[in-house]
């Protein structure tokens, strides 16, 4: 650290690298760069006589072989012939599922529960302020482990579904729930479906500007639309219009019992089950904290101020507390988002094929490339922490006080 | 018309004592119908919440109620139980002392034990400052004194580390008088010195003299919640000094010192735990001076501490950054340099400050520990899903185990976060 005030000397000497203060932060420096400099030159020089010494070389050549190997998750298809760059993708792409999906039911979860929380019924208070405590203490793996060995050995085997007198039934004839995952129905899309797809994309746009538009004519004029039919509405009917003009493009794949197992319909597996539904739990219980502690830093005023104008503690919640709670929430809600997206490489403990499982597990093991692939499962992480982080950050920045 | 005394019925002389609030008003019915029953949906929260705890305790009561704590196997368990539902906690009796020390040699339990015991000797005056300061001498010599109880070994290996310690005090001591900073280097740089190139003939020396050993143990029989509590200790307590000097760094003005600390911490907190981890068991041999052997344990220390300094770093920077500019102002106008007004001024304010935040990363780091189960470790979880889980006796009893893992861990995680509040209380004072 210089400070500014020393007196200006009239030449330089080699004692003032030490002693002058104006010099002396240039010297530490030079000495901190020169002793990183050494650490990684011996660090890289040990690694590269130890792999010279078991034969090795650091090649990602690795990449463009054939994988050999299967992954029962697949979002894109994937066969073992195919490459292990390949593999690493489809692993990239299940993190990928399970971190926004895992967001966004934590999200929900602890909005709920936050919210819950500070309620006035004591009871219901008392339990959610149990949940978080209970959660937020257990480590997040045993939690995953322990709705893993639900998923696998609480739930029946597809075979008690079978007979006349089954020990298992399905819920509404469309969902199993076995030890072999989740069976649910599939939509099937066939000609025609896009158009309905895309009806239905343009409604969910018009009801975004009815209700800018509604906002308008109340600001404006003072008149107020009946915004929930008329959005109940758009979402519903032009769909369904659409669906039936098509000749009914898209129905439903129903899974049904054939043999020992269920065919058809969609299979969402234990694995990813557990790790979705611990993972959301667990930084659920973090979320529900930080939007309580919003909650009760917005003032008491403001709630107060709304009942005075005749809200309803709902409508006080909702336009006007959580808007204010939003801005304190969002950044360590983000470090929470960062977290659920980290520690979905747990996903190891229940054999789920993510990142970790495919470029960090089987390819690994089967190549020996440790190097390589540590290094890219790293690379991948730091990535897409960094994306998140800068997303989140944007929004941050969009919603947080202007102050002028 | 006026009245006399005399006319009048009755005077009452004295006030009347105050009656009871009406029953709706106060007491148990007033509670619950303030605290339950206020309204309609209020009613029918508070019904659906009486719903939930009751098909929870009548699934769960009977579980506990018919738990069989006295079987040899799952098989034996069953026929006691003989259809009833019902825990099997046998296998909590008889596996206990394989969830608590892992394969540790059942005849040394004692030494792990009293090392345990002996940690919270050694926190208490760390954690509550009405202890006698004298007590702080413990725990400056427990690391030495666990490792030795626990490893075993020559007794010499932890005295002559604790000399070098001793030794690079010493220096720093006698330097301290002309720069802080210097002295800190040439203290440590003695101690590695001393660690390096003297342990080693003195151990063999000192042992020929007088051979005081307890039996060795190997770090792979080390397991159980003994290595989550080993690594979650030693992690945290070199991670402090680390992130304090992380911290320092990213505050500091020096621009490459500067450069250094943010990559290093954006770097480590943009990663997840388990590829350190990864590091540790395939990657960190590859980077040691070749024919060098770490122990896995000493690795994962290395990797986990790195880990939490980063945090700390993160932590304590926000204290720093809580700290008004006029106390840094004030430090320079009384004209101490850097390293004085950090240590005099500034430190202690900022580490205060961030106390809460540095007690969450412990908690959060402890709870990690649980990962090195991934890296086939034999922790606590490893303990079950390995041996325990996959034994021909216990196959199956997952539910129980797994209870009891997280029991254990919320025990301990409650309480350091109920310490954690109870710091905030009391450091709170000045700051109304």
């Amino acid at each position: 650290m210089s400070l500014a005030t020393d007196p200006p000397s009239q030449s330089f000497r080699l004692s003032m690298l030490l002693n002058d203060t104006r010099y002396r932060g240039y010297t530490f420096q030079v000495i901190a760069l020169l002793a990183l400099v050494a650490l990684f030159t011996w660090l890289i020089s040990n690694a590269i006589t130890n792999l010279a010494a078991l034969g090795q070389d650091i090649d990602f050549g690795f990449l463009g072989q054939p994988a050999g190997y299967d992954i029962n998750q697949q979002l894109i298809p994937f066969v073992s012939t195919n490459t292990h760059m390949r593999a690493a993708i489809v692993g990239v792409l299940n993190t990928l599922l399970v971190a926004i999906l895992g967001c966004i039911l934590a999200t929900i979860v602890g909005v709920v529960v936050g919210v819950l929380r500070l309620s006035s019924n004591w009871l219901v208070a008392k339990i959610m302020s149990i949940y978080v405590e209970i959660f937020r203490n257990v480590p997040v793996l045993i939690w995953i482990l322990i709705v893993f060995n639900v998923m696998a050995n609480a739930l029946p085997s597809p075979r008690a579904f079978r007979g006349d007198d089954p020990d298992a039934s399905m819920l509404f004839n469309a969902f199993a729930f076995t030890n072999r995952g989740v069976y649910v129905p599939k939509p099937v899309w066939l000609d025609g479906s896009s158009i309905v797809v895309g009806v239905f994309i343009a409604s969910i746009i018009a009801i975004f500007a009815l209700r800018r538009y509604a906002r308008h004519l109340l600001y404006s004029q003072g008149r107020e639309l009946p915004v929930l039919p008329l959005s109940l509405a758009l979402f519903f009917l032009p769909t369904l219009a659409a669906f039936f003009a098509m000749g009914q493009p898209i129905s439903l794949d129903y899974p049904a019992l054939k043999g020992f197992n269920f065919q058809g319909g969609l299979q969402i597996r234990g694995s990813f089950l557990a790790l979705w539904l611990a993972l959301s739990l667990y930084t659920g219980a973090f979320i529900a904290e930080n939007v309580r502690g919003a909650i009760l830093s917005v003032s008491k005023g403001q709630s107060e101020a709304a009942a005075s104008l005749g809200l309803r503690p709902g409508r006080i919640m909702s336009l006007v507390v959580l808007p204010q709670a939003l801005r304190v929430m969002i950044p360590p809600n983000i470090s929470q988002y960062l977290n659920l997206t980290k520690n979905s490489s747990l996903a190891a403990a229940v054999g789920y094929m993510d990142i970790t499982g495919t470029l960090g597990g089987i390819t690994l093991n089967q190549t020996g490339r440790s190097f390589e692939a540590i290094l890219l499962l790293m690379g991948f992480y730091l990535a897409i922490s960094l994306a998140i982080s800068g997303i989140m950050n944007l929004y941050n920045n969009s919603v947080k006080l202007k102050e002028r | 018309m006026v009245h006399t005394p005399e006319q009048l019925a009755f005077v009452r002389t004295e006030t009347l004592p105050a009656q009871a609030p009406p029953a709706t008003a106060a007491g148990p019915v007033h509670w619950l119908r303030a605290n339950l029953f206020s309204s309609i949906p209020q009613g029918i929260m508070t019904l659906i919440a009486l719903y939930l705890i009751y098909s929870f305790l009548v699934a769960v009561i009977p579980w506990f109620a018919n738990g069989v704590w006295d079987a040899t196997s799952i098989r034996d368990c069953r026929e006691q139980l003989d259809g009833a539902r019902g825990g099997c906690f046998a296998v909590l009796s008889e596996r206990w002392p394989q969830l608590l020390f892992g394969n540790y040699p059942s005849e040394h339990y004692g030494r792990a034990t009293l090392a345990f015991v002996l940690l919270f000797v050694a926190l208490a005056p760390l954690l509550f400052s009405e202890l006698p300061r004298k007590m702080l001498w413990f725990t400056g010599l427990f690391p030495f004194l666990a490792y030795w109880l626990i490893w075993g070994g020559s007794i010499w290996v932890p005295v002559l580390a604790l000399l070098g310690v001793v030794l690079g005090f010493v220096v720093y001591q006698l330097l301290a008088d002309r720069s802080f900073f210097g002295a800190i280097i040439a203290g440590v740089a003695a101690s590695m010195l001393f660690w390096v190139y003297l342990v080693g003939p003195l151990d063999s020396a000192l042992s020929a003299i007088a051979n005081i050993s307890l039996d060795k143990v190997e770090s792979r029989e080390i397991g159980g919640f003994m290595i989550n509590f080993i690594l979650g200790i030693s992690s945290m307590a070199l991670a402090l000094p680390l992130g304090i000097a992380l911290a320092l760094g990213r505050q500091s003005d020096l621009p490459i010192i500067k450069t250094i600390c943010v990559v290093f911490i954006e770097f480590i907190r943009g990663v997840p735990l388990i590829t350190l981890l990864f590091v540790a068991s395939v990657m960190l041999a590859y980077f040691l001076p070749p024919g060098s052997n770490f122990d896995l344990i000493l690795r994962v220390i290395i990797m986990i501490t790195l880990f939490a300094a980063a945090y700390m770093a993160e932590a304590i920077r926000g204290g720093l950054a809580a700290l008004p500019r006029g106390q840094y102002e004030a430090g320079a106008s009384i004209g101490l340099d850097y390293w004085q007004s950090m240590r005099l001024i500034i430190l202690p304010q900022a580490l205060k400050i961030s106390i809460p935040s540095i007690v969450n990363i412990a908690l959060s780091l402890f709870k990690d520990t649980t990962l090195v189960s991934i890296i086939s470790m034999f922790d606590v979880l490893g303990m079950i899903g390995g041996p325990i889980l996959s034994s021909t006796a216990w196959f199956g009893v997952y539910w129980e185990l797994y209870i009891a893992a997280a029991a254990m861990f919320f025990v301990f995680c409650y309480g350091i976060s109920q310490y954690s509040q109870y710091l905030e209380r009391k450091l709170a004072t000045d700051r109304r």
